[in-house]
């Protein structure tokens, strides 16, 4: 899909007037004495990608499991398609979790189940109409969309790190998500690797057109799939734009961060 | 899962405080810290069982989940509770055999087998056998799959962990102590009377005769499924140890022994609540 293609059906989804996907309210989050968030806001509409960055420790990964229900925050509210998550029962959490997707920072694969079972899982589970072939048939799908079509029966012990990340990718794309959360997506890959992963990602935002977070501390991956970043230090949003305004930031943290990055 | 969200109503809560499974006392350690501790768990022991009971009684169901545990629990434990029943059958018999005849009570021999075998040492040698087998393995490998992010990406994928991973578990162990504590028992009857035979010939048919002589369906029903409770303590404990851990290897062993201990524990105290009840309520 072209750029231009994106952008027309972006402005189409402004027009339509329902887009945000995910909205962060105001949230705050503790461990003990340590202040984790600060009084967090942000909004993802659907189709845009959103990367988070900052340095380690700010928040980051827990601002995104907070987004997914894994975390609750001590205050604030978090939004999915306009419902507060807070106070929903896990049942009700599942219902809500079936149009999200969620790449673990270390894939977080079943270690005792194959690739293809990892990548069933969420469609056994889920969706218990479907046939055995054409629960088998997608999840051969979603492997090529992925490029691991030719492991499928490989054991998650057996596959490197950035074949894991792609399978964790499979995984979260199973329900066809309408928000897909991705905590660290090139974290420990090699710079090949990490650019394929920036790829397959831009790819995968083309044909989906999902609301996406992505927590990261690589800038240049950030810079890649993003089309907007905010910049987290000490729990507050200190930036937020698109690369080219933070670049033109004269906020001492961010021109900091970005000369560093 | 990071934390116990859901109270008792089914809304949320602030997460209950997530702490290492076995944590060491403080030095010189308070008594009021202990006790403290103490409820806290069962407190949170409490709210995992509401949790766990929600799940398992509305849809959708683990079926497939659950008879793969039903296997695990059962027919794995198998050849390991039969034999520890026939070992313990064997010891009971020659122990019998000397006491018995000192008292001149040789004629009572195969009902005081079988008595104590069906009453008492059958069903706690199977929970314990079981609690060590099973409640290790369960909490090891929750705590593995909890400390790999494992039960995150459970949740995440709109599944109840719950229900997948606790629920089946719990209900296999409920399930199946009964079944297994029946092979224990015949296994020991077997063997003692084997044992028995070695020092004094008797048939087998004459020994069973003997030994059920006077005995009615309320001396065998409630003992037996008395380790249904057995197997509730053994998968709840090992679940609840395996699902609430934290901090890598070190906290996957924990959890694992902490799940054995426990588990044996609770059965031993469990099972001079339910000695009592069953004297009074099954005379």
């Amino acid at each position: 899909m072209s750029t231009i293609d994106q952008n027309t059906l972006k402005q189409q989804d402004n027009e339509a007037g329902h887009t945000t996907a995910v909205a962060v309210e105001d949230v705050y989050k503790s461990f003990g004495a340590q202040r984790v968030l600060n009084g967090v806001s942000l909004a993802v509409s659907r189709g845009e990608t959103l990367a988070i960055l900052g340095r380690s420790g700010t928040g980051k990964s827990v601002l995104l499991r907070m987004i997914i229900g894994l975390q609750m925050p001590d205050s604030g509210a978090v939004l999915i398609h306009g419902q507060d998550i807070a106070g929903l029962s896990i049942d009700r959490l599942s219902a809500i979790r079936k149009n999200m997707g969620f790449l673990f920072q270390n894939a977080a694969l079943y270690d005792s189940l194959t690739v293809a079972q990892n990548v069933a899982f969420p469609l056994q589970h889920n969706e218990k109409d479907g046939s055995d072939s054409e629960q088998s048939d997608r999840v051969r799908q979603l492997l090529s969309e992925v490029g691991m079509d030719g492991h499928l029966d490989k054991m998650p012990s057996d596959i490197s790190g950035g074949m894991q990340k792609r399978v964790g990718l499979a995984r979260a794309l199973a329900l066809n998500p309408e928000i897909l959360l991705l905590d660290e997506p090139t974290a420990g890959l090699d710079p090949i690797s990490s650019a394929e992963i920036d790829d397959l990602i831009l790819k995968l935002q083309s044909e989906h057109r999902m609301a996406s977070i992505v927590v990261t501390h690589d800038l240049h991956s950030a810079k890649t799939i993003a089309d907007r970043l905010i910049l987290l230090n000490q729990g507050c949003v200190t930036a937020e734009g698109t690369f080219q305004e933070l670049q033109a930031s004269n906020d001492e943290f961010v021109r900091e961060f970005l000369k560093h990055s | 899962m990071s934390n116990y969200q859901v109270d008792a109503a089914g809304g949320s809560t602030p997460p209950l405080s997530v702490r290492p499974t076995s944590s060491p006392l403080p030095d010189g350690g308070s008594s009021k810290w202990v006790i403290t501790e103490f409820l806290e768990w069962f407190g949170e022991l409490g709210i995992f069982f509401w949790r766990v009971v929600r799940a398992a009684v509305t849809p959708p169901f683990e079926f497939h989940e659950l008879i793969r545990q039903l296997d695990e629990v059962g027919s794995k434990s198998l050849p390991l509770v039969a034999m520890a029943g026939g070992a313990i059958g064997i010891v009971l018999a020659l122990e019998s055999v000397q006491s018995m005849t000192r008292f001149g009570a040789k004629s009572l021999l195969p009902a005081a087998l079988v008595y104590s075998v069906v009453h008492e040492i059958g069903p706690i040698i199977t929970a314990l056998i079981v609690s060590g087998r099973v409640g290790a393995g369960i909490g090891a490998e929750l705590a593995s799959m909890k400390v790999t992010e494992q039960i995150d990406a459970i949740e995440a994928s709109a599944v109840n962990p719950f229900r997948l991973l606790a629920a089946t578990r719990i209900l296999a162990c409920l399930l199946m102590l009964p079944l297994l504590t029946l092979a224990s028992d015949a296994c020991g009857l077997l063997m003692g009377w084997i044992a028995l035979s070695t020092v004094e010939p008797l048939s087998f048919h004459q020994f069973i005769i003997s030994g059920f002589k006077g005995s009615g369906f309320n001396d065998f029903l409630p003992p037996t499924f008395k380790t249904s409770v057995f197997g509730l303590i053994i998968g709840l404990v090992a679940c609840f140890q395996g699902m609430r851990t934290r901090g890598g290897a070190a906290g996957v062993g924990r959890a694992a022994t902490s799940s054995v201990v426990l588990s044996s524990l609770f059965v031993i105290l469990a099972d001079v609540v339910l000695v009592k009840f069953i004297i009074i309520f099954f005379p």
